[in-house]
């Protein structure tokens, strides 16, 4: 019988929501929440124990979180690890890839997770990880866990796996080797040149290895000038007035806003708050500072170390929100700061 | 959204926890924060405390703005 050991945020540990996304790892036999149906799916294999951890542990104190999980792990008997699946939780998902590298690295044994393409693990752990490709929510649980236990199984049972596209994984831009039947048309070569006359002729033609790219944006040149610069300030953190006024979303944001703070000091409490629904409000609700530092920015614009503070904030929120409509938004603030000759900005993430 | 100011040709810096996330997006200035829930200020220490830390990392932000660079640059904090 092999051995199967999982990893599970707070939330689907059973320990909470965010309120106790600082909960410390630790580690129970057997199965906890959706670790069940992964247990109920492997064959000739078990789910020997869990690992639970709160998302804000593992991104604010990751070095520590990983010594103890490794701890943890020590003279346990383990023939593949598995986290997640974190759908489009982002500091889940980063959770899942630090810790599945972690093992992989130390342990040298195959890991797996599963998330959804938006999730910024992804981009982050794709070529450390097999990343199976996941729904963006829970409801897609079942169907998540069944696509990566069809290939946990093959793992397992020393099956031949079929690679990224057919088993459903995101990419790692590696080769698998193979040996084809020793005739012409396998060389390289033949292969290599069937693909130039495609190129040629301007027929579709399919690369064996695809090169990831990322993509970088020009450095914009510094400030010259800080004490004649006007500063704008953007949050995804979700700070908005307490009547939310444009109703922008919890999460998956599709709208945001500008508030003006012409002859404010600092963000009071109860005329601001987030309405981020992706950690625990508390702290920025008693001082909306703390996410958008309007105090700071107004001492440094009266000792003159900035020309100004834009008078205007922007906000929106940030979690489970898509790229494309995060760029969408940037570029609707974009002829705001035109109109009112912002020259840099300062973008607060959560 | 960092890289769709920088690409309409505005100094911008990101302030944030993760790094890793803002240095794989493509942020160009980054400036690290302390946590997600309160990116400036630990609520369980002294406001003045929160004051420091916040006045330090914003201004280092700043400077941020102002600093040429060739390449992605996380900015060192000291408090």
């Amino acid at each position: 019988m092999k051995r199967v050991i999982c990893y599970v945020n707070q939330f689907f540990g059973g320990v909470g929501g965010e309120d106790k996304a600082d909960q410390e790892p630790y580690i129970v036999e057997g199965t906890v929440g959706p670790t069940m149906a992964i247990n109920g799916a492997l064959k000739d294999a078990q789910v020997t124990h869990t690992i639970v951890c709160g998302d804000n542990f593992m991104g604010s104190n990751t070095d520590e979180a990983v010594r103890r999980i490794m701890e943890m792990l020590e003279g346990k008997e383990i023939d593949l690890f598995i986290a997640g699946p974190a759908f489009q939780a982002g500091r889940y998902g980063v959770a899942c890839g630090t810790i599945c590298k972690a093992i992989k690295e130390k342990l040298h044994i195959p890991v797996v997770t599963s998330m959804n393409a938006e999730n910024p693990g992804v981009e982050m752990f794709k070529k450390d990880v097999i990343i199976f490709k996941g729904g963006a929510g829970a409801v897609k649980m079942r169907q998540d866990v069944g696509v990566m236990m069809k290939y946990v199984n093959k793992v397992l049972a020393g099956e031949e796996t079929l690679g990224a596209d057919a088993e459903g994984y995101f990419a790692r831009g590696c080769r698998h080797e193979r040996f084809l039947e020793d005739c012409r048309e396998n060389t390289a070569a033949y292969r290599g040149v069937q693909m130039l006359l495609k190129k040629m002729a301007g027929l579709p033609y399919q690369t064996e290895l695809e090169i990831p790219k990322k993509e970088l944006v020009p450095i914009a040149p510094p400030v010259a000038d800080l004490s004649k610069a006007t500063i704008a300030m953007v949050t995804t953190g979700g700070i908005v007035p307490v009547d939310n006024p444009d109703r922008i979303q919890s999460a998956s944001a599709t709208r945001w806003g500008r508030y003006d703070i012409t002859g404010m000091d600092r963000l009071k409490e109860g005329e601001f708050k987030t309405i981020h629904a992706g950690f625990d409000p508390a702290a920025a609700n008693a001082d909306p500072n703390v996410i958008m530092p309007i105090d700071a920015m107004r001492e440094y614009e009266k000792i003159g170390f900035i020309g100004k503070l834009h008078n205007f904030f922007y906000s929106t929120v940030g979690t489970g929100t898509t790229e494309a409509e995060a760029r969408r938004m940037a570029k609707e603030m974009i002829p705001y700061f035109k109109k009112d000759k912002v020259d840099a900005i300062i973008m607060g993430s959560t | 959204m960092v890289k769709e100011f920088e690409k309409a040709g505005y100094p911008v810096v990101h302030m944030c926890n993760l790094i890793p996330v803002s240095t794989t997006v493509g942020a160009n200035r980054i400036v690290p924060t302390i946590s997600i829930p309160y990116p400036l200020g630990d609520p369980n220490t002294p406001k003045e405390e929160q004051w420091k830390l916040r006045y330090h990392r914003v201004g280092v932000a700043l400077e941020a703005l102002a600093t040429p660079i060739t390449e992605q640059t996380v900015f060192k904090v000291k408090i």
